[in-house]
Order: C-alpha cells, then sequence, then structure tokens
C-alpha cells in the first residue's frame, strides 16, 4: 500500500479472503460476534442514532422560540417542509450550494488525475517534490489551511496581490477578496481544491501503479498510441476508484460547513455568502427555528444519501 | 518510458516540481512569516525567506495569557478519549465482520456504510439539542460522544480491511501446532494487525485533533475551547480590524506542524507492506 493513511482503506483496501468466515462453532462462540459488535453499534445509537431520531421527528414539529423556554413542540406534519420549498431563500442556497460542489468536485478530479498521470510520466525526483508537496498540503488542519490563505489573501500585505500587481497595469493592492459573492465563493473553491487533489491525485497514482505493465507493454507491441493506451487501457482499469472518488469528493463538497463558516469570520459575515451548511447552521442555532433547520437538514440529508447509493453499491462489492 | 521520451520526460519533470512548488507554497509562507516581527510583516514588499528571523511570535502564542495551553490540554483530553474508545470499539467490530459469519452481519455492515454517509453537517442541531438537554455542553465527555460514533463507522472499515488482510491460515496453522484459538489470535493475527491498528489510530487522531465545525457548535464557552477553535478566534480582526499576522501565522505552525509530521511518519511506515513477511516465511 503505497497511498498515504488515510486514504487506502476506501480505495484499496485489502480484499477480504472468501474463507475468512468460518461455519461450525459451538455455542459460546456463536454469541462471541455478537458481543463484539455491541460497543460499537450502542456508541453509534447514541451519537448518531438519537440526533437522527430527534431530526426526524422534529422535521414535522413546531419548534421556535416558544419551544425554547419549555412550551411542548406540536406536530405540525409538513408544514416546516411547506414553508422552506415554497420559500425562495432555500432554492437559492440549495442552488449555489449544487453549483459550488459541481465546480469545486470536477476541477478537483480533472487537476488529481492529471496530476497522477504525470506522476508516473516523470522522474522520480520531481514525483518525490510532488508527494511531498502534496502530503503537507493534505496534513494542514483545516482552521490552519484558512488562516494561512487568509494571510496570502490579505487586501493589504497578501502576497497574491503583491505578485499580481507585480504584472504589467495591474494594481490589485488593497483588494478586498472576500466581498464579492462570487470571488468569496471562488476563494473557498479554490482552497478546497488545493487540500483536496492531493487525496484524488496520490490515491488514482496507487491505483496507476497497479495496472500491470504486461497489459500496457502487449498495447504498446500492438501499436497504441499513448493517448489510445490511456482511453482504452488505463482509464477503464482505474474507473472503479475513479467513480468512488468522484462520488465522496461530490459529498464531501456539498456539505462543505468549516470553509465557509472561517472565512465568514475573516470578514463576510451576511447570508449572501451562506452555502447549505452554514445556511442551516443559522436557521436553528442562530435563529432558534430548530423545525424548520431539522427540515433543511432532512432535505440535504436525503440528497447527499441519494448521491452516496453508488458509493454504498461499491463498497457492498468490496465485502462480497 | 523509453529513451525516445527522455527529453519530454525531463521538461514534465521540471513542469511537475514547479506544480510541487506551487502546492507547498502555502505551507512554507505560513511558516517564513511566523518568523518575522511585525514591522517586516506589515512592509508593502514582502520577505520571501525567513532569514534575521525572531522567535518573538513563538513567545508571544505560548505565553499563558493567549489561552494556546488551555486549548491545548482541552484538545489533548477530547483526542485521547475518542482514540482510545473508538480504537477499541472498532477493533472488536471489526474482528466480528471479517472472521465471524453471524446472522444480522450484513445488516451491520450496511449500517456503518449507510451511516458513514449522514452528512454531519446537517446532523449539528440534533446533536446540538441532545447534548445541550444532557446539560454537557462545553465538557469533554459531550463532545467525545459525538467525535467517537462519528469515527467508529469508517474506523471499523478500515481495520476490516487489515483483518481481512491477515489470512485465516496463519491462524489455523497455529492452531494446528497446539495454540488455543484465542492464544492463536494473540500471538499471530494480533502482532501482524499492529500497522493497520497504528494506521487507524492515526486516522481517527486527525479527524478528531483537527476537527472544528461540531466543537464549534458544542465548546462555546472559552475555557473550553479546542486548539482550532482557539485558532479562529486569534485569527479573527479585533474590533479595530488588525491581525498581528506573524503571530497567527506562528499559532497555526504549532497547530498544524505536529499533525503534519505524524501524518509524515505514518505515511512512511505504511508503505512497509502488511503481511509480505509473515506469508513469505
Amino acid at each position: 500500500m503505497t497511498s498515504p493513511a488515510t486514504a487506502p482503506a476506501v480505495v484499496d483496501a485489502p480484499t477480504p479472503r472468501s474463507d475468512a468466515p468460518r461455519a461450525a462453532k459451538p455455542r459460546s462462540v456463536r454469541a462471541l460476534p455478537y458481543l463484539l459488535v455491541t460497543p460499537a453499534v450502542l456508541a453509534l445509537l447514541v451519537g448518531l442514532g438519537y440526533p437522527l431520531y430527534w431530526q426526524v421527528t422534529n422535521s414535522f414539529k413546531e419548534y421556535g422560540l416558544a419551544q425554547q423556554f419549555g412550551q411542548a413542540p406540536e406536530w405540525v406534519g409538513l408544514a416546516n417542509y411547506v414553508e422552506l420549498l415554497t420559500g425562495s431563500q432555500f432554492w437559492a442556497v440549495l442552488l449555489k450550494s449544487v453549483a459550488f460542489m459541481a465546480v469545486t468536485a470536477l476541477v478537483t478530479m480533472a487537476l488529481g488525475i492529471g496530476l497522477a498521470l504525470a506522476m508516473k510520466a516523470v522522474n522520480r525526483w520531481a514525483r518525490l517534490s510532488l508527494q511531498v508537496a502534496m502530503l503537507l498540503a493534505w496534513a494542514m488542519p483545516i482552521v490552519a489551511q484558512m488562516t494561512v490563505w487568509n494571510w496570502l489573501i490579505d487586501s493589504r500585505n497578501g502576497v497574491l496581490n503583491y505578485v499580481l500587481s507585480l504584472l504589467p497595469g495591474v494594481d490589485m493592492i488593497g483588494h478586498n477578496w472576500l466581498v464579492n459573492p462570487w470571488s468569496f465563493f471562488a476563494v473557498a473553491s479554490v482552497i478546497i481544491t488545493w487540500a483536496a487533489v492531493p487525496f484524488v491525485a496520490l490515491s488514482v497514482y496507487a491505483g496507476l501503479t497497479q495496472v500491470s505493465g504486461e497489459v500496457t507493454e502487449a498495447a504498446q507491441l500492438d501499436g497504441a498510441s499513448g493517448f489510445q493506451m490511456l482511453r482504452r487501457i488505463t482509464l477503464p482499469i482505474i474507473r472503479p476508484i475513479l467513480v468512488i472518488l468522484l462520488l465522496l469528493q461530490m459529498i464531501w463538497d456539498l456539505r462543505v460547513y468549516a470553509q465557509i463558516e472561517l472565512l465568514q469570520g475573516f470578514g463576510a459575515a451576511g447570508d449572501k455568502y451562506d452555502l447549505l451548511g452554514t445556511y442551516i447552521y443559522g436557521l436553528g442555532i442562530g435563529q432558534g427555528h430548530f423545525g424548520v433547520a431539522a427540515a433543511a437538514a432532512m432535505i440535504v440529508m436525503v440528497f447527499t444519501i441519494g448521491l452516496s447509493w453508488f458509493y454504498v453499491r461499491e463498497l457492498l462489492k468490496e465485502d462480497n | 518510458m523509453t529513451r525516445r521520451h527522455s527529453l519530454g520526460r525531463r521538461i514534465g519533470s521540471v513542469a511537475i516540481f514547479a506544480v510541487a512548488l506551487l502546492w507547498a507554497f502555502p505551507v512554507y509562507w505560513m511558516i517564513n512569516s511566523s518568523f518575522q516581527s511585525a514591522p517586516t510583516i506589515s512592509a508593502l514588499e514582502p520577505t520571501w525567506l525567513p532569514f534575521g528571523g525572531t522567535w518573538r511570535n513563538y513567545s508571544a502564542v505560548l505565553d499563558g495569557s493567549s489561552g494556546f495551553g488551555q486549548a491545548m490540554r482541552m484538545s489533548l483530553m477530547i483526542t485521547a478519549l475518542s482514540l482510545v474508545v473508538c480504537i477499541v470499539f472498532a477493533f472488536l467490530g471489526a474482528l466480528a465482520i471479517s472472521r465471524f459469519k453471524f446472522r444480522g452481519r450484513k445488516s451491520f455492515v450496511l449500517a456503518i456504510i449507510i451511516v458513514q454517509m449522514l452528512p454531519a453537517e446537517a446532523m449539528f442541531i440534533a446533536q446540538y439539542k441532545m447534548i445541550a438537554g444532557l446539560n454537557l455542553l462545553n465538557t469533554v465527555i459531550g463532545v467525545s460522544v459525538i467525535y467517537i460514533a462519528s469515527v467508529i463507522p469508517f474506523t471499523v472499515w478500515m481495520l476490516r480491511g487489515f483483518v481481512a488482510g491477515v489470512p485465516a491460515d496463519l491462524e489455523e496453522a497455529a492452531m494446528v501446532d497446539g495454540c488455543t484459538r484465542f492464544g492463536a489470535f494473540m500471538r499471530v493475527t494480533f502482532p501482524l494487525l499492529a500497522p493497520g491498528l497504528v494506521a487507524s489510530g492515526v486516522y481517527a487522531f486527525i479527524q478528531v485533533w483537527n476537527e472544528f465545525a461540531l466543537a464549534s457548535v458544542l465548546l462555546t464557552s472559552d475555557s473550553s475551547e479546542t486548539l482550532p477553535l482557539w485558532l479562529r478566534g486569534f485569527a479573527e480582526p479585533s474590533t479595530l480590524g488588525m491581525i498581528e499576522w506573524g503571530q497567527v501565522m506562528a499559532g497555526s505552525v504549532l497547530v498544524a506542524v505536529p499533525v503534519i509530521i505524524f501524518f509524515l511518519i505514518v505515511q512512511n511506515r505504511m508503505t512497509s507492506g502488511l503481511v509480505g513477511g509473515a506469508v513469505k516465511g
């Protein structure tokens, strides 16, 4: 396994041996697997199961400020959902989030695959330097990523504005990148892409090293050009990895919260800078509309699970 | 691949090296800026190299009044508690699904996978209400309960791969040689799993140590801040709009560098194969 610590299990975990689970055991051993899973199941029920239950039920209840002060929440059926789906604000945020996800995930995938292919084709020292650089970016904690980028794009002393101003006829000193919402989301997208490409590139590269030399040699002998080899041989072989990576990127980019919330804190507060995560947070913990927030969270959840279905199918295949 | 391509290959190598420099630049810039005094850093011309730098930013951060030490303690306690519980629970679960056939196994595997898809960001409100209801806001236990539950699924899945990668034949061979089932497991399988446990542990450590979003919801008092929360507060502009960039970068280095080093070391250990030696005998 050459891929880094957090990559492999999803992508190239060793396949389980078919003879691993064994049959025919005395009764005491038969109870053992249940004992073994009990602690994990309990932990999941407490930390995720109950909150999920709360969320589903409260998305059908009126739970606003009055309920905060002790009044029992009332069942209101689909009222929260109707309120959300008939208002324009939820749709605007949803649309923005989906667009943000699509652009960020596609750029991340394109760059990641491109760099992985390039790593295969260049000299060892160049490949190593890129691997180290990517690990550095990947290992950065999110908050540190954001403080550093906020410093890079600082309006007065940031390197970005300085370098851009070196171009003839350009004066960017004093330009604040976080004021215009388009620019705000572009900055967020660049930062997320910078941090996410390493995972994609290194995973794809690990996949490429598993494409056997015999196959590519045979294709070369048959006169395949470089591009043909890529399209007809290499990409089809690593396709399962690519599908999983794309799905993961889409899921992660759709639910992005920390980066947006931090960028807002650094100088762009207001709901025109919201994506789904910060929007739901504002509805619930910010304004105390817990019922509506729960409904919005449910919609996001169903949407994400829909996206993840293919991912689940891939993982289940791996389990068989 | 062949000699024909050597010129193209050299150009490509240089280009990739340039990309590598670009990618590492933010990390370099964080370190470089952390060594610069306030006047140097606010000069119009950036200072590209940290020569003649100062440690003053670091001493300012490590000084008791910045809150760094307090946040470090909080992070350590939360991470230690979550990590130990998560690894033990996940390891047991992984053993069950990769070494046993039992009714409900499929449902457990499915649950583990589906739970990973629940967007954590959409569960905050509910988790906040639960923890608030238990009076555990701003406590180590409150946030750890949620961390454990959110890290377990992936850890089980990751460990399952490692456990399944140790052939059951090895254990059976030891049993033929007279070990009990438990003895065979402890002497043969468990040592082979050490790298897997380390890898999963590091994974869980990084997740919990870096976690920001949930912590920002559940830990709202100053005295319960974890390191990521502390850094956020430290980096936000003061009421006068002033930011001490040198100190903010020193703080970022102190938060990031331990994680980066950890990550790189384990990355190396991971590359030595899992059971290669054991099977070749």
